[in-house]
């Protein structure tokens, strides 16, 4: 008890079998840590597969509100006798294993640096249930009670958690209180409680919600008033259109006739996914596909169709380590590069970087501002950390009174003011032509789109003076698009420091995290953090000010760097890459190790 | 090299119930090959069109890649249109018209674009039943990469560099039918009589209506021993009917012999009146649309015409329950919840 760091300052990771409920078990046990108002970060760590194979959930508990993942286990909570041996030994000396006893362990597992907690859950259940169904999941509750007694879970919180749970089926939430009890009585029986690392009540957490970067993905999308979501199921991206789905049926059906507001079809692959979410936005709807590596490259043709003809489109890519089908249920951030120039011939596309769920649901609204005033593809990238886990973030916000901009559309009036159209004509000098939408006006917009040069008119032409006026004018667009795309976010007023650290996307967490560490060995950076490609001059300026930064990427080629070095004339060298590739997601460790074995070797050489 | 085509027109040219002349339907000079199966096709839509009198912007042509996929520029000039991917027209077609399902959705196709690298998407929009015209302008070849043989050349027929195609063709309105297609049609494109009907019927149905048009390539695939050559396609059609497209505010004038009549009322009022010339075959009966299709593939002939129809369709839109507003029209505030409800689920998510 005496040791304050070990209170609300612990990782807990459950050993399951995939399949058997315990997500939910394990998310109520994340909860209500963060009912109790302490940060907390649950990470689901599992196998593509459906039922039977090992699949893990660690859940971070920090007081400092470090929200990355963390390695080294705390505390071990094992139900799965196939990964018994590896997670024994994946505990920290001095660490709690919880385990099921009732038939006993294997003493080659016993390690006399950890604490053994039995406790006979199979046992329990076959004695108070008769289902077996029943028996397997209140298994997991009842390990959830155990652990309240442990750790010091408020029970009222637990209560109140199952009561909104079963909110509709209220007569779960007897039996469910009943499981909680009886692991806690069993704790109360047998233990001493709570344990060295156990939590206290805070209030840390203000106003902050839980919520999944997929879901908060659906949501924007509602937001930003999309009406047709196409796409093809692929982890980890398959949660952002089933939650647009859900919040559709909340938000979206006309309440008089019973009809949806929103189209949503489960295209027959990535490429007809695109080509619809491309067909429709083409039309005057706000559409978006979401997928993942393999899918933006099925969709890279369709990419460089839509970038020619100018057509707005949101794609939300959910990135999983690749490459191939790589590791799909693992996360990265490796589809830089394929993104960014998907396609052939000459094209590039806008890309934006969340780092939380809140970010998610902002910049997915703000990417159909965007695809829509430039007339081109807007590439979300996420992660599956960021996609399928809870994260504490802010709270999500609304401004009711700024309007949708549609970008520049002319309607019939507009045309029958306009002298001579040009689909293409640059009348306004940023590279962003005037657009109509099928079915306007009698006479007056109609043009022919294509993914084939063309003049100022939309008349075709093979004309090489006309086609490089386009590619040129393609370029302005870009250029115009750098002061609008979402500008890096600094951690200092002004940059005080010799060296500074870049990240971008879930990365966010460990940094941050890492600087603190670093801060306390009395090594200082400033930071930024990436949220938009094309780089705006604050990117160029950030690292341009330093003598050498550290860019911290979740991929083996150091993606980032690729283009920050081609886009903006960056020496390679000045870019010293701090990387993780091995499809968890990186920690705060990592990078103070990383980064302090570079200072010891390269950067003293060069400096 | 520039085309330009005559602006005089005869003072007393025709015009529509619009007040439109046909004029008014083209588009852009032709580039294809002199005698292209394609032309007489697009003269077809050209004429469907002005005879429904349509307005031309609403209407949208698409179409993916190929000689085929050129013609939307060659007909409706004041139609918007888009030349795809290729093989990815369907699902273009399909998010337009999740957008506004108030359109006409005209698309066009070739047979490399259908039946080969668009097979996927092709198959799939026939499924969802998007309301919309696919026409197949099939000339067993690919003209634009010289003439190799496509999925849907016959078995033995011959190229015009003399290779004889070894493979099976792939029967498009057989697949239609056996995909649940409710309009599938065969025709030639020397044979405006038949088509113009058919196009118009197309348009009118109110899901997907696919015809498949027979149309020689002059310069690749119009030899002899090619099964799609002009000479080839005229001695070899079989009718399934003559059809007549009867508008629903015009009074049925054409009159059969009792017995070879047909009168199909389709969704809008209009009607179909087809006389038969092929007793054992009803082509509101998939079974034996399909029967007579397979009886004259295996008698090497080409059956033409209206080999199936179903009336009461019920398209994409009807499935996904959608509003009777286009999408595209719908506002933030029809679409956007707001502030308070972000609120409230803010409060849910603590």
């Amino acid at each position: 008890m005496s040791d304050r760091s070990k209170i609300n300052n612990f990782v807990v990771r459950f050993a399951n079998v995939n399949g058997t409920g315990s997500a939910s078990a394990n998310l109520l046990f994340a909860k209500a840590i963060f009912r109790m108002g302490i940060f907390v970060t649950p990470k689901n760590i599992f196998p593509s597969n459906i039922q039977g194979l090992p699949t893990w959930y660690d859940v971070r508990v920090s007081e400092q509100g470090y929200l990355g993942r963390r390695a080294g286990v705390d505390l071990m909570v094992c139900v799965n006798p196939q990964s018994m041996k590896n997670d024994v030994n994946s505990v920290k000396p001095g660490g709690y294993f919880v385990y099921d006893c009732t038939k006993g362990i294997n003493p080659e597992f016993i390690r006399d640096d950890i604490n053994y907690i039995g406790v006979p859950l199979m046992e329990m259940c076959i004695r108070e249930y008769q289902d077996p169904r029943q028996r397997q999941l209140f298994k997991n509750i009842i390990y959830v009670g155990a652990l309240s007694a442990l750790l010091n879970i408020e029970m009222e919180v637990l209560a109140d958690l199952l009561a909104e749970q079963f909110q509709g089926k209220e007569k779960l939430i007897a039996p469910n209180i009943k499981a909680i009890e009886m692991g806690r009585q069993y704790i109360f029986d047998h233990y001493e409680y709570p344990l060295e690392i156990s939590l206290e009540r805070r209030d840390l957490v203000g106003d902050s919600i839980m919520m999944d970067g997929n879901s908060a993905c659906g949501l924007g999308a509602i937001y930003a008033g999309a009406t047709v979501a196409s796409w093809y199921p692929i982890t980890p991206s398959t949660s952002v259109v089933e939650a647009f789905t859900d919040y559709a049926k909340k938000y979206r059906v006309d309440p008089v006739t019973g009809k949806n507001l929103f189209a949503i079809v489960q295209a027959e692959d990535e490429l007809s996914a695109i080509g619809m979410a491309i067909g429709a936005n083409w039309n005057g709807s706000r559409a978006f596909t979401a997928t993942s590596g393999p899918g933006v490259s099925l969709m890279s043709e369709f990419l460089g169709l839509a970038y020619f003809a100018e057509i707005p489109l949101v794609l939300i890519d959910v990135q999983r380590s690749g490459p191939s089908t790589g590791m799909p249920t693992r996360t990265q951030q490796s589809d830089i590069i394929a993104s960014a120039y998907a396609s052939h011939g000459d094209t590039k596309h806008a890309l934006v970087f969340p780092s939380t769920p809140t970010e998610c649901f902002e910049m997915t609204a703000e990417a159909f501002e965007l695809a829509e005033f430039f007339q081109t593809p807007i590439i979300m990238l996420t992660d599956l950390d960021l996609g399928m886990n809870d994260h504490v973030c802010a709270p999500l916000k609304w401004d009711d009174s700024k309007p949708m901009n549609r970008g520049k559309v002319l309607n019939a009036e507009e045309l029958d003011k306009v002298e001579k159209w040009g689909r293409y004509l640059d009348v306004d000098g940023d590279g962003v032509p005037y657009r109509t939408y099928p079915g306007t006006h009698p006479t007056k917009g109609s043009y022919f789109t294509r993914g084939t040069s063309r003049d100022e008119f939309a008349t075709y032409t093979e004309d090489s003076d006309a086609y490089v006026r386009n590619m040129k004018r393609l370029e302005l667009k870009w250029e115009t698009m750098k002061s609008r795309v979402p500008a890096p976010e600094f951690l200092q007023d002004k940059n005080e420091n010799d060296y500074g650290i870049i990240y971008f996307g879930t990365s966010i967490y460990a940094a941050k995290e890492a600087i603190d560490i670093l801060a306390d060995d009395d090594l200082h950076f400033d930071a930024m953090r990436i949220r938009s490609f094309p780089f705006n001059q604050d990117v160029d300026d950030f690292i341009n000010a330093h003598k050498k930064v550290f860019l911290i990427e979740q991929n083996r080629d150091a993606q980032m760097k690729s283009i920050l070095v081609n886009e903006l004339q960056i020496n390679p060298k000045d870019i010293i890459s701090v990387l993780n590739y091995d499809g968890m997601p990186i920690t705060a460790d990592h990078i103070v190790e990383t980064i302090k074995s570079k200072i010891n070797n390269e950067v003293k050489l060069v400096s | 090299m520039t085309y330009i085509r005559p602006k005089f027109r005869h003072p007393d040219l025709k015009t529509n119930d619009l007040g439109y002349t046909k004029t008014v339907y083209e588009g852009s000079l032709s580039t294809l090959c002199a005698g292209c199966g394609h032309d007489s096709i697009s003269a077809a839509i050209v004429q469907s069109c002005f005879e429904l009198a349509i307005q031309p912007h609403r209407l949208a042509k698409l179409s993916g890649i190929g000689c085929s996929s050129k013609t939307p520029a060659y007909f409706l000039s004041q139609s918007h249109g888009f030349n795809s991917v290729h093989g990815r027209m369907p699902s273009v077609a399909t998010g337009s018209n999740l957008a506004n399902k108030e359109l006409i959705y005209f698309g066009v196709s070739g047979d490399g674009d259908t039946a080969s690298i668009g097979m996927g998407q092709f198959v799939h929009v026939i499924r969802r039943n998007l309301n919309m015209v696919y026409i197949v302008m099939n000339n067993g070849c690919y003209g634009l990469t010289k003439g190799q043989d496509s999925a849907t050349a016959d078995e033995g027929s011959k190229s015009k560099s003399g290779s004889v195609n070894m493979f099976n063709a792939i029967d498009l309105p057989s697949l239609a039918l056996e995909l649940g297609a409710g309009f599938v049609a065969q025709s030639f494109s020397g044979d405006k009589a038949q088509l113009i009907p058919l196009i118009k019927a197309a348009i009118k149905h109110p899901g997907f209506a696919i015809i498949n048009v027979i149309s020689p390539c002059v310069t690749f695939n119009n030899n002899p021993g090619s099964t799609k050559s002009y000479d080839y396609v005229r001695e070899h059609i079989e009718l399934t009917s003559t059809v007549d497209f009867v508008p629903f505010q015009e009074e049925i004038t054409t009159s059969y012999e009792a017995g070879a009549e047909q009168d199909i009322t389709l969704h809008d009022g209009s009607h179909l009146q087809l006389h038969k010339l092929e007793s054992e075959w009803n082509p509101e009966d998939r079974m034996s649309a399909i029967t007579a299709l397979q009886k004259t593939k295996i008698n090497g002939e080409i059956l033409t015409g209206l080999i199936f129809i179903e009336p009461e369709s019920k398209d994409l839109h009807h499935v996904l329950n959608t509003v009777d507003i286009p999408l595209n029209q719908l506002t933030a505030k029809e679409l956007c919840p707001g502030s308070v409800a972000l609120e409230e689920l803010n409060a849910e998510l603590r």
